[in-house]
């Protein structure tokens, strides 16, 4: 048995670029506070400025960005002071979004994971995730957002997992997370296309969230976004390697009639629950996950393969890929799959 | 550049910043997981944030629990809204963090007056009816140390809960006792920033305002950085290791710069103030004195009039004023702040330079 760690759970968080490293190690020597008036102060201040400005850049975003410490808060931020009130989310949802919805407020999704368009022609805030966190399933956002915009609503999109590696959709307020695409946990955003889509509650980044700003943390994601996504083409060259391996070992690949991320995968093992493979492969130093990092352990059903009406979902595994992760990487895993499932 | 602003934030000390570089890692490392996911490398991310927050409860009253958040005016976000207060009473110096969350909450508000030394009455009323006492422990313009002690023991005989704004006193003073939720910063204590923790008292029950993944027992979603938690704890345990050596540093550079600027008066209490601030304002019988052309002649020492956050909004001080000065004598005053790594030669250098500088105003 092979010791060294192989690290499939990329969704839950990724390794840290080594720009991203760099930019943070640079930037925690300017130490001054950026809201200071004095030359230091206005120094911290232009580096912030200069970060935001490329975080737009690179993401091709025109509006306005709000940094704040990860996408939890900048989802927080946007449902609870957007000038519109919540309308509707999808089912399938990261907690950080379902939980502020009533059960009538939550939009179904069909077996391959999808929300119907149609549904979410309505009046107020709709939000709903890019990419689930939990299948790699990419919901059709900018049909979903003419829909919501035909109603006189607004969109919320939570692309924590596809920014940094999908283009932006077509929404109106946006909240991303650093450490889910190379760059420092402790750093996130809301972009939103025009303040006038905020109620303002004081303090730092012009009345829209208090606090001291993480400059280190907001050049590290800068930098990481200027990395760029050209490695997803291999990795989905990756996936399929590993989903031809597990369909051959008896595995199911969830949603797999969806359009998926290239980095996120949901598979399920029959007759092998998944706390059980989440032990074994963990013996093996293999690091994959069943569901969100945030619900690991709960041994909760996953309510995003409830709402997809997945049978077997006590079964699944999530596996996610990154970057760095290599074709013997995925030989190793499927080795380790074949073994628990013979 | 001489750096006077200790109070706006501080330097990231070089052990901290040593206990982040493992939590910073590439896929060579292992060592960036996510502390919440169960396999190897996210419980050994878990265990740092662990280490973490023992270094910090250490500088904390026993009893109590921390839970990390973004910042300090996240702490104080949660702690206000979090425990749903009806009526709240603060002093009139809290920091505008405090007065605008306390405002926002939706709470009927009291002020808690200070006296001419900038010091809340120990044995002030509260009215009946209040679920919530906010008092700072070292202000954060002035550099006053509140009697919290006494005013904790006030908030409880009337049956409401104290809290208490450490942010510019966690790592140089004991802890705020008798506190029953306590806010704290870490880079305002050689941290860095981006993370601030919220200290609960067992047994106080708290509503969240981040909801999502659960994490910190469900009071503060978002997963943690084991890499500034990390650094928050190293620069809590270096503050702890430290504590009389910096207050004795500071001290000793506050008597310099008195003796050198003795030409101006002391906002607040002499006597009950951390000395890492020194809030003076030009002495009346030398005129007004136009700091915004003070601090612009001296670029390269930073200091500041008052607040970080307030800054640039040419304001009065809400502090300044609540101490009954003018607006003239509250726009005549600046903040040195000494920390520790001030230097003697900074602090002789930097006077004597804002002396004559203000000399020169015809000040």
């Amino acid at each position: 048995m092979t010791t060294d760690s192989l690290y499939l759970d990329h969704a839950a968080t990724t390794p840290m670029l080594p720009a991203a490293r760099e930019a943070l190690l640079d930037g925690l020597a300017i130490w001054a506070n950026p809201s200071s008036p004095h030359q230091a102060g206005r120094a911290a201040r232009a580096a912030l400025e200069d970060a935001r400005a490329r975080v737009k850049t690179a993401l091709g975003w025109s509006g306005e960005v709000i940094f704040t410490s990860g996408a939890s808060e900048a989802l927080t931020l946007a449902i609870a002071r957007c000038v519109q009130p919540l309308a509707a989310v999808s089912a399938v949802e990261h907690e950080a979004v379902l939980r502020y919805a009533a059960p009538a407020e939550r939009l179904p999704v069909d077996s391959r994971g999808l929300v119907d368009p149609a549904q979410a022609a309505l009046a107020g805030l709709v939000a709903m995730q890019q990419v689930n966190n939990e299948t790699g399933v990419i919901q059709p956002l900018d049909l979903i957002g003419a829909a919501v915009r035909s109603a006189g609503g607004l969109l919320l999109a939570d692309c924590a997992q596809g920014a940094g590696k999908l283009a932006l959709p077509d929404a109106d307020l946006i909240a991303i997370s650093a450490h889910k695409f190379g760059g420092p946990v402790g750093i996130g955003a809301l972009l939103v296309r025009e303040f006038g889509m905020l109620r303002p509650d004081g303090g730092q980044e012009r009345g829209y969230r208090g606090g001291t700003e993480n400059l280190p943390g907001a050049l590290a994601m800068a930098a990481a976004l200027e990395e760029g996504a050209g490695w997803l083409a291999e990795a989905m060259r990756r996936r399929q390697r590993l989903e031809d391996g597990i369909r051959t070992c008896g595995g199911i690949v969830v949603a797999s009639a969806s359009e998926r991320i290239a980095t996120i995968g949901a598979y399920q093992m029959p007759g092998v629950s998944s706390a059980a493979q989440l032990i074994r492969f963990d013996a093996q130093n293999i690091a994959v996950s069943a569901g969100s990092a945030c619900s690991s352990g709960s041994l909760r059903t996953s309510h995003v393969l409830e709402a997809m009406g997945v049978a077997g979902a006590g079964e699944v595994i999530r596996v996610s890929i990154g970057r760095e992760t290599t074709a013997p990487e995925i030989d190793r895993f499927l080795d380790a799959w074949q073994k628990l499932a013979a | 550049m001489i750096y006077l602003d200790n109070q706006s934030t501080t330097p990231l000390a070089p052990e901290a910043r040593e206990a982040m570089l493992q939590w910073l890692g590439g896929p060579e490392s292992g060592g960036f997981a996510n502390p919440h996911s169960p396999h190897r490398p996210g419980r050994a991310a878990a265990a740092a944030v662990e280490v973490a927050r023992d270094q910090i409860v250490a500088l904390l009253p026993l009893g109590g629990r921390v839970i990390f958040t973004g910042s300090a005016t996240e702490a104080l976000n949660l702690a206000i809204c979090g425990s749903r207060a009806a009526r709240i009473a603060t002093s009139t110096i809290e920091h505008a963090a405090v007065l605008d969350i306390a405002r926002a909450s939706g709470a009927v508000l009291d002020e808690l007056p200070v006296d001419r030394a900038g010091l809340v009455d120990a044995d002030v009323p509260i009215a009946p009816g209040t679920s919530l006492v906010a008092v700072m422990q070292v202000n954060n313009e002035i550099g006053t140390i509140q009697p919290v002690a006494g005013l904790a023991a006030r908030a409880h005989a009337a049956g409401a809960l104290f809290l208490c704004d450490a942010v510019q006193g966690a790592g140089k003073l004991a802890p705020p006792e008798g506190a029953d939720l306590i806010a704290l910063s870490a880079h305002k204590l050689y941290g860095p920033k981006g993370i601030g923790a919220l200290w609960v008292r067992d047994g106080v029950e708290l509503a969240p305002l981040i909801h999502g993944g659960g994490q910190e027992a469900g009071l503060r979603s978002g997963t943690l950085s084991p890499a500034l938690c990390a650094g928050f704890g190293a620069a809590a345990a270096l503050a702890q290791a430290r504590m009389t050596e910096d207050a004795a540093n500071v001290t000793a550079l506050w008597d310099i710069a008195r003796d050198i600027l003795c030409h101006w008066t002391l906002n607040g209490s002499a006597e009950a103030r951390w000395h890492g601030n020194l809030n003076l304002r030009r002495a009346e019988e030398y005129g007004p004195l136009d700091v915004a052309r003070l601090m612009s002649e001296l670029g390269d020492i930073a200091f500041s009039a008052g607040s970080a956050c307030a800054s640039g909004s040419g304001r009065p001080s809400h502090v300044l004023r609540a101490l009954g000065l003018s607006d003239m004598q509250a726009k005549s005053s600046i903040r040195l702040g000494f920390g520790r790594y001030t230097t003697r030669d900074e602090v002789i250098e930097a006077c004597q330079r804002i002396e004559s500088a203000a000399i020169d105003q015809g000040a």
